[in-house]
């Protein structure tokens, strides 16, 4: 990636590199919960650009994408928890986390994806439904979720006696936690340029575009779209395997229907296609609530002398504006995508 | 106790419900082809609307029923007045647009509906304040209340009503050709602004009746009641075909029996000791099904799962509905 | 380079009940233009688009280079070799005409998800390849210059000669064209008949869908002409022209 650039813009890259691994120490001077907001945040990133795969390149509207996300962090927390008396190591489990996800989305997805697209939009918002049913009804007979009251005490990941969780140093466990985030990032930041700049990304833009003359051109659309909604499901899937191990706990209330919403306003305010635009988007909208706590809540106080307007009520009306005015004014997002040439870099031949 | 009719007596009453509002759904549909996920939030502030009135009546002279109607005339025009601007404000501009806008836009406006709902009435839920007497009376073995009477029957006269004015008024043509052709009804000189936003201004309005129906059977009404119901009503308007009127009220009977004899018979279907064989044995099967023990895999509380369950089972088998025309993939 | 490429026997189809294709059967030789004729309505789309995939064949069967052509979906067709352009250009608007093309050739290649994101050689070899195969083609109908430029920003024109570069992008044996001068201005036609000839000069096979009848008698080797869903006539131009049944459906009115 970095072949091809000038020097002015591999210095802009050191420099954006160098301020993301300083970020967490400076961080830290404020707080270690400011370096878990982050972490969150990268999270947050990290689900927006699998939900981009979906709604983004290939034009499919999932609006129960964080049941993806429930998977993956329920797969992870019942091979990782006292629960069954499992311990398997990070590792294993995030790859299962993203196939059960995958699997998850292409069976859903198969008997939508040959109708028209607003079949798939209903059926994910339900299949989200569902999902958050059997989380809190799986306790009876057999206790496979613990239903509403969640998992507990779910391992960090582990490297032989390197844990996440603990401090070692200077290096406290969120600390840690936010260089491995960053490192995933990273790859699937460089994943998704990759699959956006090849045939299959081609492929499914062109589906976005024209179904129709997809298919005439030769591309077996149903297939094409099955792979970008499983691969969509897989991203929620990892996501959601890190999410349990640096919460340490899960439980249905942090998969409902609002989260699925919070992720897609992400795509849709930073621009849909675009990977820098979801990025930006996704950043702006997990600190939104911070940035809330910090101005509207003592702005109320201090004129009416109570709260009038809970700030999670104002958060998912932000969130449901922000769908409906980019969609009228700025459908291509804020930082829309610009369809770009693959450079043929020197070793490309 | 006879459960079967007990069941298809209850179903026959959320059905009702269910087919009230995928009137709503199905009628959008059919002209502008697109799902208004905020329909459901529509009616669920109809219910909110029509129990804040009445609650503030409850303490009043007026006789009780004066006062229900009350709730249900303030609740109408509240809805319609969301459903045309909603129409007017949100899709209208995005007529043109990719499909993917409308559609962005509609789950946007569901969201801010509902908590708007949430600002206004709180998170509580509200309750039925106790007015009138719902008396009982029992048929073959089975109960039915003065309010499930009253629910089956509202909604078959609100079916019908809608039937006449689609199928025998002048205006009822006129949606029909719009949802034939658009263009070409434009130029038989159908002004087609108009009945697209008539069709959503219907559609609450039956939506707002449909909310105080299902409030008034539960006895709550709660801000987040349209998310649920919506997604059932949308369930059983694809069940009957999307688009198709007669197809909505059959899809959403339909789904309110299945749902009421699921929710009733999972249970027993899937308690493991009624299985032959399986609960007799020993190990600790046998131990957990002596002495008329059960094993119940999935019990009442999938009820949502039904509606979802039967969603995905027509689209895989028969997309077009039980009474619908072929869903083509037309881009 | 003779011989039959495609023999459709019998194609019927049905609209509810409109009887849009009835028994047609018709032969397209190796190397040929062959023109599809007829007035409004006479079922010429229809039969385009069951050639292509696009709607499913109430009866009938097309043979394709010697093989069974199986009809059920556009992708099948288009891997069989036959591309196809839009009476209403349908291309990718927002991406780059190079992308376009580069799109035309998925169904020749195979590099998969997992090639993608490693890139392996194999990938690297065949991306490029796409690449060059698209620069070639964009080339060949002449707008080479707007490679990277947005699909939706083309003329008119340009449009129509991206929409037959992405067909042929799919290394197709028959080329279909469904009414390519609709809408064009007599330059850009001539520009279009040239590009054409140029086709069959290389040896593909076209199935030409055409309005303009000037254009279709004087590119085409072999004419049909359908009416009312069915054909009545089939032959070289010259003893279409003077079929009677011909001058009395169709040329008699428009062509004089």
């Amino acid at each position: 990636m970095v072949a091809g650039m000038s020097a002015r813009e591999k210095l802009g890259l050191a420099a954006i590199a160098v301020s993301l691994i300083a970020l967490p120490f400076v961080l830290a001077m404020a707080g270690t919960a400011w370096v878990r907001i982050t972490n969150f945040a990268v999270l947050f990133v990290l689900l927006s650009l699998g939900l981009n795969i979906v709604v983004g390149f290939a034009g499919l509207l999932d609006l129960g994408y964080v049941a993806f996300f429930a998977v993956g962090a329920y797969v992870y927390a019942l091979l990782a928890s006292p629960h069954f008396g499992l311990h398997l190591p990070f590792w294993v489990i995030l790859p299962i986390g993203a196939a059960v996800a995958g699997i998850a989305g292409a069976v859903l997805g198969a008997p939508t994806l040959r109708l028209r697209g607003d079949y798939l939009a209903i059926v994910t918002l339900g299949f989200g439904e569902i999902v958050r049913i059997f989380m809190n009804n799986l306790s009876n007979p057999i206790n496979v979720t613990n239903g509403p009251k969640g998992i507990n005490l779910i391992d960090p990941f582990r490297l032989g006696d390197f844990s996440f969780s603990a401090n070692s140093g200077a290096l406290s466990g969120p600390i840690k936690y936010y260089y491995f985030l960053l490192i995933v990032l990273l790859a699937v930041i460089v994943i998704n340029r990759r699959l956006q700049d090849s045939r299959i990304g081609r492929a499914w833009v062109a589906i976005r575009e024209d179904e129709i003359a997809a298919k005439a051109a030769g591309i077996n659309t149903r297939n094409i779209k099955l792979l970008a909604f499983a691969m969509g499901a897989s991203f929620g899937g990892i996501a959601g395997g890190m999410f349990a191990a640096i919460q340490g706990f899960v439980s249905p209330e942090s998969f409902i229907l609002n989260e699925s919403i919070m992720i897609l306003a992400m795509v849709v305010l930073g621009g849909m296609g675009n990977i820098w635009g979801v990025i930006a988007g996704a950043v702006l909208l997990s600190f939104m609530p911070e940035l809330l706590r910090y101005t509207v809540e003592p702005a109320q106080k201090a004129l009416f002398g109570k709260m009038l307007v809970d700030p999670e009520v104002l958060r998912m009306l932000i969130f449901g504006l922000a769908l409906v005015l980019t969609m009228r004014f700025r459908p291509a997002g804020l930082w829309p995508e610009t369809r770009h040439k693959r450079e043929l870099d020197a070793d490309r031949k | 106790m006879d459960i079967l009719l007990q069941q298809i007596i209850n179903g026959l009453t959320t059905g009702s419900v269910y087919a009230v509002v995928a009137l709503g759904y199905t009628m959008v549909y059919g002209v502008i082809q697109l799902i208004n996920f905020a329909h459901g939030e529509v009616v669920m502030i109809g219910a909110m609307v029509a129990f804040a009135v009445i609650t503030s009546l409850a303490g009043s002279a007026l006789p009780p029923l004066a006062i229900v109607l009350a709730g249900v005339l303030a609740a109408i025009p509240a809805c319609m007045a969301i459903g045309y601007s909603l129409e007017r404000v949100a899709y209208r501009p995005l007529r043109h647009a990719p499909r993917l806008a409308p559609l962005i836009t509609a789950i946007g406006m569901s969201i801010i509906l509902q908590h708007l709902a949430l600002l206004i009435w709180g998170r509580n839920p509200l309750a039925f304040p106790q007015i009138i007497d719902n008396p009982s009376f029992t048929i073959g073995g089975a109960a039915i209340s003065g309010v499930q009477i009253s629910i089956i029957l509202l909604s078959m006269v609100m079916m019908g009503g809608l039937s006449w004015f689609v199928y025998r008024t002048r205006f009822g043509i006129a949606i029909r050709a719009t949802a034939e052709n658009v263009h070409v009804a434009a130029l038989m000189g159908i002004n087609a602004n108009r009945v697209i936003a008539a069709t959503f201004v219907i559609g609450a309005g039956l939506g707002a009746v449909a909310g105080v129906m299902f409030g008034t059977y539960y006895g709550i009404a709660h801000y987040t009641m349209g998310f649920t119901l919506g997604l059932k009503a949308f369930s059983a308007a694809v069940l009957g075909g999307i688009g198709n009127l007669p197809g909505a009220m059959v899809g959403g009977l339909l789904l309110g029996l299945v749902e009421a004899l699921g929710t009733g018979y999972i249970g027993e279907f899937t308690d493991l000791c009624r299985w032959p064989g399986a609960g007799s044995g020993a190990g600790w099967m046998g131990e957990r099904c002596a002495d008329g023990g059960h094993f119940v895999l999935f019990g009442s509380n999938y009820q949502d799962v039904f509606a979802f369950l039967m969603l995905i089972l027509v689209l895989v088998f028969r997309p077009s509905g039980l009474l619908g025309e072929r869903v083509s993939e037309r881009a | 380079m003779t011989g039959v490429l495609l023999e459709a026997r019998n194609i019927g189809k049905k609209f509810g009940g409109v009887q849009a294709l009835q028994d047609v059967s018709l032969t397209i030789r190796r190397g040929e233009i062959y023109g599809l004729i007829g007035p409004n309505g006479a079922g010429k789309t229809t039969l385009f688009n069951v050639f292509t995939g696009l709607y499913p064949r109430d009866g009938g069967e097309v043979l394709f280079a010697g093989k069974a052509l199986s009809l059920e979906s556009p992708h099948t067709v288009a891997a069989a070799g036959i591309a196809r352009t839009f009476q209403n250009i349908r291309l990718f608007g927002n991406m780059t005409a190079r992308e376009n093309v580069m799109v035309g050739r998925h169904v020749r290649t195979r590099a998969g998800v997992f090639g993608a994101i490693l890139r392996t050689r194999a990938e690297r070899a065949e991306e490029a390849a796409i690449r060059r195969r698209a620069d070639e083609l964009l080339h060949y109908v002449g707008i080479a210059d707007r490679a990277d430029d947005l699909a939706r920003n083309l003329s008119y024109g340009d449009q129509r000669r991206l929409e037959i570069a992405r067909a042929l992008a799919t290394d197709p044996q028959l080329l279909a064209l469904d009414e390519p001068a609709a809408g064009m201005n007599a330059t850009e036609t001539v520009g279009l008949r040239q590009l054409i000839e140029g086709l069959r000069k290389d040896g593909l096979t076209v199935l030409l869908i055409e309005h303009d009848v000037k254009l279709v008698m004087g590119l085409c080797d072999r004419v049909a002409v359908l009416e009312y869903g069915e054909k009545i006539a089939e032959d070289v131009p010259d003893v279409v022209r003077s079929n009677p049944k011909v001058i009395e459906a169709y040329l008699g009115t428009s062509a004089g």
